[in-house]
């Protein structure tokens, strides 16, 4: 028997899975449209690579992943995409993101795929590409993408965590995943050790789960799977946290900033693995996923939804009852209500709970903290919460970073506990995003300042460089006169007959550039004097006409000119 | 008594001498102030300041001859961190001078002329473009200060304001009554 670590905290919330649990898995009905979100994923969102009207097959890339972190996105079945505009998406802003509208035909026709049987043949560098390109991002509700965390040196990594935890209330999603599909998860975790180097692979599964812990039990064994752990862990809330399940099956903490790749520990969760070894050995993108219908629905259940099926239209199939007024995605402690029912399914969406006032009253007004310290006694990652509450709440927010606001999770255990009924998680996730926003704009000003500074800088020396040729130029000129008093010109008959090179090697570059200018001078005398002026034979009498008075003014503007500049050397000559 | 005159002046003469040492060893180039300050405004560069930029205007408090409430583009916030780093108390905007949402430039391209005029006045050479070419915003680096909006000649050129969306949307300070409504 393995010894499992504690976590700090933790709570005991009722569990509310048995009403999902009951029932297999369902493939849910093709829905009448899918909106499909191209940012489900964390880092850039992909770019879209078709155009509305275009028919498309099912699994065929229709959001290509953009820049290092980024997710390609799918197309779901086949059909027509009729729009690509901005809609309400599974966010907790409810502001609308740009989305792909796809009506299905109903042929579900696949695109070429490229299965392969051998993935140990294939190169580590393509394997995550595949990755890439099926899309596949963590399921567990982070949602960020697979193949960059699939990334370690030789001898990095010891173990490889699959999170089969499933604390969350409600979210039955991987229990009946790891029931009905072990031995696929498990063929994707040999291809996550294979890719991380990593020794060992342990499985934590909560022990309010034991039919999943006996099927993937027997698939290891069926399997012949080596190094390739199941480990039954306690039922507390959050230990399906990535760090609270590393921190049991390994008694490693990792704490904020710290990848838990540089303790030797990599965490992924169960549906995850399963949908690497759909993408790698099948050809199959990521385009479904288990979603657990439950709450205020007559049958809750788990269905295999395509991505962007619209809640409301996957909801109906588990018969939803006349006195819902909303939706949760995710479990009830860190899920977040959905702004309408019309979203689609994104690929982090585990969990979809009708909301009625039975099952969730209003919250109950929240009254002042009195420094009861519950929430200190439950918080898994060991901090002060009240301390947390009452800097967020003030804004101080150096304060709440010095007290590690960002070692939180955000999981909700000390809202849970509070008699004072304060919503602290809300208190935190501001200051989170506020201090992530000042870091942006601090990053923003600097980025300013230095190209400022830079713009200043280089003003400067374009002046310089300005005023450097004018004395460069105004000190030549003067040399230039100094030397014609000096020496004069050589004859012009002589001149044209000075080449570069008889210019003396030896003379002074003023003095070489005064012999080529004279040398050019008399090469275009020679040159007209060469050239004839043309067409001027069989003239008619009228073009001679014209020409001798073309002539005559000539003359005239020449006599003139003379005249005015003896007038001006005159003048000059009397002042 | 002779010999304790002489230990003492022997021990001035060498901290003097350690202290002029020092002073020249450590010398700060500068007035470290005008850095900090620097470091909390907002390097728009807009000038709505008074002065032509921020590093003058930090200059400017560091000296004592500007308050610190001139600053839109900062906020109220980079008020109250200025009135922190000074040590001074908060002191809110005075008459017209308000902060303003945050904007990036956008220049109309079907009547930019391509006189190069937005592009001289840019402080951060956040406009790309050659004389007679057409110009663009590289809003990425536009600061939002406005100074190129004047220069233009066909008045081609728009502050857009930056809309909220999924990437910096920000989760909102929780507004929960305290007490249940009577």
């Amino acid at each position: 028997m393995r010894s499992l670590f504690k976590f700090h905290g933790g709570i005991h919330p009722a569990s509310n899975k048995a009403q999902s649990n009951q029932k297999p898995i369902t493939q849910a009905a093709l829905p009448s449209r899918l909106v499909i979100p191209l940012h489900q994923h964390v880092g850039n969102s992909a770019k879209p690579i078709v155009e509305a009207g275009q028919h498309v097959l099912k699994g065929q890339i229709i959001g290509a992943p953009e820049g290092h972190v980024s997710s390609a996105v799918h197309a779901p079945t086949s059909g027509l995409i009729t729009a690509i505009d901005m809609q309400k998406v599974a966010h907790p802003s409810a502001i609308p993101d740009l989305c792909i509208t796809l009506i299905p035909d109903g042929n579900d026709e696949w695109i070429a795929r490229e299965p392969c049987d051998d993935w140990q043949a294939v190169a580590h560098t393509d394997l995550r590409h595949r990755l890439r390109d099926a899309g596949v991002v963590g399921l567990g509700g982070a949602a960020f993408p697979s193949d960059m965390k699939l990334y370690s040196h030789k001898h990095q990594i010891k173990t490889l965590v699959l999170n089969g935890a499933e604390c969350e209330p409600y979210i039955t999603c991987d229990d009946l995943l790891m029931r009905e599909r072990a031995a696929e998860i498990l063929q994707g975790a040999e291809i996550m050790r294979a890719l991380l180097y990593a020794e060992e692979v342990l499985i934590g599964i909560e022990d309010n789960k034991p039919e999943a812990i006996a099927a993937m039990r027997s698939a290891i064994l069926d399997g012949k799977h080596q190094n390739m752990e199941v480990v039954s862990v306690p039922t507390i809330y959050p230990g399906g946290g990535a760090k609270q399940l590393i921190r049991v099956l390994t008694g490693i903490e990792v704490a904020a900033g710290v990848r838990s790749t540089n303790l030797g520990v990599q965490c992924f969760n169960v549906g995850t693995a399963y949908s690497t070894w759909r993408a790698i050995r099948h050809g199959e993108a990521l385009i479904s996923r288990i979603v657990t219908v439950t709450g205020n629905v007559g049958q809750p259940q788990n269905f295999e939804a395509l991505l962007g099926t619209p809640v409301n239209e996957l909801v109906a199939q588990a018969g939803p009852l006349p006195d819902t007024h909303g939706y949760i995605m995710g479990g009830p402690m860190m899920g977040i209500r959905l702004p309408s029912a019309e979203v689609g399914v994104i690929k982090a969406t585990n969990c979809l709970i009708a909301m009625s006032d039975k099952l969730f009253p209003p919250a109950l007004p929240a009254l002042p903290c009195i420094r009861c310290t519950r929430c200190v006694d439950v918080c898994p990652a060991e901090l002060q919460p009240q301390e947390l509450f009452w800097f967020a709440q003030s804004k101080n927010l150096l304060k709440a970073q010095e007290y590690h606001l960002f070692d939180c999770i955000e999981c909700g255990a000390c809202s849970y506990v509070c008699p004072s009924n304060i919503p602290l998680v809300e208190y935190y996730r501001f200051a989170k995003s506020e201090i992530w926003a000042q870091e942006t704009s601090k990053k923003a000003a600097d980025a300013a300042r230095e190209r400022h500074e830079y713009r200043e800088l280089r003003i400067e020396r374009e002046k310089q460089e300005k005023a450097d040729k004018l004395a460069a130029k105004e000190k030549a000129a003067l040399e230039a006169k100094a030397l014609k008093s000096a020496a004069p010109l050589p004859p012009a008959g002589e001149g044209a007959n000075v080449s570069l090179c008889d210019a003396p090697v030896d003379a002074d570059p003023e003095n070489t550039m005064q012999l080529k200018i004279q040398a050019a001078i008399d090469h275009a005398k020679q040159q007209a004097a060469v050239s004839k002026p043309e067409n001027t034979e069989h003239l008619t009498p009228q073009q001679q006409a014209e020409i001798a008075m073309i002539e005559a003014r000539r003359a005239r503007i020449r006599e003139l000119a003379l005249s005015s500049a003896d007038e001006h050397t005159d003048g000059h000559g009397n002042t | 008594m002779f010999s304790a005159l002489l230990v003492m002046a022997a021990i001035a003469i060498a901290l003097g001498a350690v202290l002029g040492f020092a002073a020249i060893k450590f010398h700060v180039e500068g007035n470290p102030l005008v850095e900090k300050i620097d470091a909390v405004l907002p390097q728009t560069q807009c000038g709505q300041c008074g002065y032509p930029g921020c590093k003058p205007y930090a200059t400017a408090i560091a000296e004592g001859a500007a308050d610190i409430n001139l600053c839109p583009p900062g906020g109220e916030e980079g008020i109250h961190k200025l009135a922190d780093l000074l040590g001074v108390d908060f002191k809110p905007f005075g008459g017209d001078t308000a902060p303003k949402p945050k904007a990036v430039a956008f220049i109309d391209e079907n009547n930019c002329i391509g006189c190069t005029l937005c592009i001289q006045a840019c402080p951060v050479d956040a406009i790309a473009g050659a004389a007679k070419q057409m110009h663009t915003i590289i809003a990425a680096e536009c600061t939002g200060c406005e100074l190129c909006v004047a220069p233009c000649p066909v008045d081609c050129i728009d502050m857009v304001e930056i809309e909220e969306n999924i990437s910096n949307w920000k989760w909102k300070y929780p507004v929960y009554p305290l007490r249940p409504a009577a």
